[in-house]
């Protein structure tokens, strides 16, 4: 195996062992959603895959967004842009714990050195109207992914139950390659000249957005954008709305998904009092809430198809 | 006799729960068994992150047999009546019934139910099921494909596999059959997840707790906590360090662990600037470790204790080394943070607090600091504090609130106020008073005792409950999230441990509040033994009650004064003049008043009584006034040989209208007299 292949070695090697892995495990490799996300959990294909009696197996980087963490490219260990890894598998497998271990020793971290834990932790995402129980997972002291049995999404309850998992690849690759600083990982595994790291990839975004998101963003439009995604996202679910059936779930999702990244941003740019958090918190879950009804009623979400009227 | 033995092998457990699930699943298998007309010798529950097991010791092979007699309606009764009978007791025909002869009510049916006692085995493959579906979980779930169904088994993490077995030591030991959403009961269970997955047959308990243990599990609780206690005490001995004892913390990782392995770590001296409760706070929250200290010295130690679950084939190696860089990590955060935070002055955090809301209606954290302010300098010369030094500890109280060390750990809020304020040289007193606000947080947390502290300290607390009673959120039931109970308590321990006198009702507390006040003293004075019916006499006197020593003073001089022969017939005495005034009272549909007429005072007893009433009360009255309660009841003792010797000698309705009234009066006096002090009608016995 070269170096570049290596998870060891190098950040892509990580991500690519990781795609192996989950693709043996008979997931759809897929790739990042195209939009600004928090989490890997707002991609469609695990919101809204959640729920609905379809069985559902995927796995994909997700690059996240969390304005509030930028830190100027100053802090070896917070970014306010970074990658998840997820994976998620519906009705969540028997063995899935064995699978999690199993993928951690495909990247290099063979239990029998390490000390690798499962300590409560219970995921909750007051904007999706999601929660699940589960763990953080431990290894060495150290919490290199979340385990969670969604219960909930969208403020309906899942029926079967999926496992989600959620890697952050930046700390579980700074530890497998042993540096202390995000931006030294070498993220082709070359050396020399030849060598790039995740500081040349990502140092100068990191610096300009930290700037955008607590100093440039312009927050009355952020304010008014916030507006416009809500008021269309309720306008695509009323377009797309049949009697059982629902045609535009996905487009008026998109919209949910734009207000919860405006919603962090005007918080990162420090506008939002406690109270406003609040009922802005509250207006993106009504607005998932109702892509997940919706979801329902559409082939996707276990809605009968006119095949079987 | 036979034993039996379940283990329930789950995913991981969190630590929280795991004791008080071993106890709920002892309590609901062996009520069940109970109901089912069982005695055992003894149960035990155990738990650790990935099992529950119950081992019932001496259980009979057979269930008893049961015999009820069932009565039935006479003989001759409506169809209707003996339908009902028969099917009541299980019965197809009359025949099986029996008559009984009463000599009074004649002949009735009797049914015999007999019920043969089931098999053991056959009885818990019946009653564990639905205790397992019933499990009082705090938090419980679904899973996988059976959660596609409605009524899926809920447990706290996905159950895996069930052992039930029950058996004596001379005979092979059988398995309890039985299912629950596709899980079937067996002898086979697993080891430890790292160091002996394979599963493995039981037999009974002490083959059950030999094999565990060969499989790297120890499944005591007590047992793991013990091997971590000792490890972690010898391991710091040997460095010449002790360890920092946490309990809680010990309980959590004991939880953490099948296989405790106790390991040390170490971070660079530098980061030993950091205060010590800040270290310990980063290390115990973030990564579940022990910090240590040198022997006989209150500095910490740079070293930390780890518990690991695993026996790793590089000695733990690779373990430390991870748990090192974590630490060192959160470490680097935290000394950033506290250095960053030294170079703000706390005066100048007071704007942020306006960016802070305390509660929507109450406003922001710096209109509380204003609040707070003007009622410690208020309350600065009762205390005997300083004024300036007051005023100067309630604007920086709560500036710590918004410094980076505290917005991490929410728990040293205070502390670093200390630390802070000790780094830019405030006076020592308002340095205390930074991080003695804040007490006491509950009945058993030392109270503050410096002036100023105390002064901060009354003006916090009291300015929460003004503000939440202004709000209308006043605690309700099992309800109290701002905590108002205790800030109560806190101004009440406060006030009395310190010795502190002055009225409540002087700064801001309304008729209301004073009464939510007198509730808490009455819990907080009860505890501490004192009768409540005095404690009820002495609040029912509006006049003083809202001055919570001097109520004290008043209990604890009106239980002495009745500890003595003259208190107790003084207050029978009361009790007779009482009694006579609430029937007359009740019959003229009047309230007498004391305004007797001394001129028309005719035998001498209740002349006696008439010229020493006005004075014992008007010294009673004084002394009351000089806060000398037990001399004011003492004068009050004075009057019980007049009123005895008036109850003695005077009929006092008197055929004479006028000078039953001006008796009556006299009595009011005597009643009124009484009230100097307390409520006498209000106490017991």
């Amino acid at each position: 195996m070269t170096d570049a292949l290596n998870p060891k070695k190098s950040f892509q090697a990580l991500i690519l062992t990781l795609n192996r892995f989950w693709a043996e495990q008979g997931c759809v490799i897929l790739q990042p959603y195209d939009m600004e996300v928090g989490a890997g959990t707002f991609h469609p294909s695990t919101t809204l895959r959640a729920l609905g009696p379809k069985h559902w197996r995927a796995a994909y980087v997700q690059p996240s967004r969390r304005p509030k963490d930028g830190r100027y490219g100053e802090n070896p260990n917070r970014l306010q842009h970074y990658y998840q890894y997820q994976v998620i598998m519906k009705p969540s497998p028997a063995n899935l714990q064995d699978l999690y271990l199993r993928s951690l020793y495909a990247i290099g971290i063979d239990p029998e050195l390490h000390d690798i834990r499962f300590v409560e932790d219970d995921w909750e995402s007051p904007t999706l109207g999601a929660w699940g129980l589960g763990w953080e997972c431990w290894c060495d002291g150290m919490e290199v992914s979340q385990f969670t049995y969604f219960q909930q999404v969208a403020g309906i309850e899942c029926s079967p139950v999926s496992g989600e998992l959620t890697y952050g690849l930046e700390r579980l690759a700074m530890y497998v390659q042993g540096v202390e600083n995000v931006y030294d990982l070498n993220f082709n595994g070359l050396e020399g000249e030849d060598r790039i790291s995740y500081g040349d990839v990502f140092l100068q975004a990191e610096q300009e957005y930290s700037r955008h998101n607590f100093e440039a963003a312009n927050t009355e439009k952020l304010a008014e954008h916030f507006k416009d995604a809500e008021a269309e996202c309720k306008a695509l679910l009323d377009f797309g709305a049949r009697k059982e059936r629902h045609l535009m779930v996905l487009p008026a999702y998109d919209q949910c998904i734009k207000a919860s990244h405006l919603f962090n941003l005007l918080d990162a740019r420090g506008v939002i009092s406690v109270t406003e958090r609040q009922s802005y918190i509250f207006r993106v879950r009504e607005l998932a809430k109702a892509c997940g009804e919706a979801w329902l009623k559409t082939e996707g979400g276990g809605a009968c198809g006119a095949a079987c009227v | 006799m036979p034993d039996l033995l379940l283990e329930l092998f789950s995913e991981e457990i969190p630590a929280r729960m795991q004791r008080r699930a071993a106890e709920d699943l002892k309590s609901a298998v062996t009520n069940a068994l109970v109901e089912c007309g069982y005695t055992y010798e003894a149960a035990l529950s155990f738990a650790t992150p990935r099992r529950l097991a119950l081992h019932i010791v001496g259980l009979p092979a057979h269930q008893p047999d049961t015999r009820e007699e069932k009565k039935g309606p006479r003989v001759g009764a409506p169809q209707q009546a003996i339908d009902g009978f028969l099917k009541g007791a299980g019965l197809t025909d009359l025949s099986q019934a029996t008559i009984q002869s009463d000599p009074k009510k004649g002949d009735f049916y009797i049914a015999i139910v007999e019920r043969k006692g089931q098999p053991t085995a056959s009885v818990i493959a019946d009653i564990l099921p639905s205790i397992i579906r019933e499990f009082p979980w705090p938090k419980s779930m679904r899973w996988g494909k059976a959660s596609a169904e409605s009524g899926a088994l809920r447990w706290v993490r996905p159950l895996h596999s069930i052992v039930c077995i029950f058996g004596s030591d001379t005979e092979t030991p059988e398995i309890v059959n039985f299912e629950i959403d596709g899980i079937k009961s067996g002898d086979v269970t697993y080891g430890h997840r790292f160091l002996a997955p394979q599963p493995f047959h039981v037999r009974r308990f002490d083959d059950y707790v030999s094999k565990l243990e060969a499989a790297k599990v120890v499944l005591s609780t007590d047992r793991r906590k013990d091997i971590i206690l000792n490890e972690a005490k010898s391991l710091a001995f040997a460095q010449g360090l002790e360890l920092v004892e946490d309990e809680a913390l010990l309980e959590e990782v004991t939880g953490l662990v099948e296989w405790p392995t106790v390991l040390m770590g170490s971070f660079e001296e530098r980061f030993l600037d950091i205060p010590p409760e800040v270290i310990r706070a980063t290390i115990r929250a973030n990564q579940k470790c022990f910090v240590l200290r040198r022997t006989g010295s209150n500095a910490l130690a740079n070293k930390f204790l780890l518990t690991s679950n695993m026996i790793a084939k590089d000695d733990g190696v690779t373990i430390i080394n991870g748990n090192e860089k974590v630490v060192r990590a959160r470490l680097s955060d935290a000394k950033f943070f506290w250095e960053t935070d030294l170079k703000v002055k706390l005066e100048d955090r007071l704007e942020k607090l306006k960016s802070i809301t305390f509660h929507a209606k109450l406003g922001t954290q710096f209109e509380r600091v204003e609040r707070i302010t003007s009622l410690a300098k208020e309350l600065a010369p009762i205390v005997k504090a300083d004024v300036k030094k007051a005023e100067r500890a309630a604007r920086l109280c709560k500036a710590d609130l918004v410094s980076e060390i505290v917005g991490e750990f929410p728990e040293v809020q205070g502390l670093m106020g200390r630390y802070y304020a000790t780094r830019q040289i405030e006076d020592a007193s308002v340095a205390i008073a930074l991080e003695d606000h804040y007490k006491p947080q509950g009945p058993s947390d030392r109270i503050p005792n410096d002036p100023v502290a105390i002064a901060v300290a009354l003006a916090d607390k009291i300015d929460t409950l003004t503000g939440f009673w202004s709000i209308d959120e006043k605690p309700t039931g099992s309800k109290d999230p701002y905590a108002l109970r205790r800030a109560a308590l806190g101004v009440i321990r406060i006030i009395l441990e310190n010795g502190l006198s002055f009225k409540l009702s002087q700064h801001h507390i309304d008729s209301d509040l004073l009464a939510f006040f007198h509730d808490r003293l009455k819990v907080y004075l009860r505890d501490k033994g004192a009768r409540h019916d005095l404690i009820d006499a002495v609040l029912g006197i509006d006049a003083g009650n809202d001055d919570l020593l001097l109520v004290v003073k008043r209990v604890e001089a009106l239980d002495a004064l009745l500890t003595t022969d003259d208190g107790k017939n003084l207050l029978a005495g009361f009790r007779r003049a009482a009694n006579i005034l609430k029937a007359e009272e009740k019959k003229e549909g009047v309230s007498y008043k004391n305004t007797f007429d001394p001129n028309l005072l005719k035998e001498s007893q209740e002349k006696v009584l008439g010229e020493i009433l006005s004075f014992a009360t008007l010294h009673a009255a004084e002394h009351v006034l000089s806060q000398d309660f037990a001399r004011a009841m003492r004068e009050l003792a004075q009057l019980r040989p007049a009123v005895d010797a008036f109850f003695e000698a005077i009929l006092v309705n008197a055929e004479d209208p006028a000078l039953r009234k001006n008796r009556l009066a006299l009595l009011a006096a005597f009643r009124d007299a009484t009230r100097t002090v307390a409520d006498f009608s209000a106490i017991a016995g």
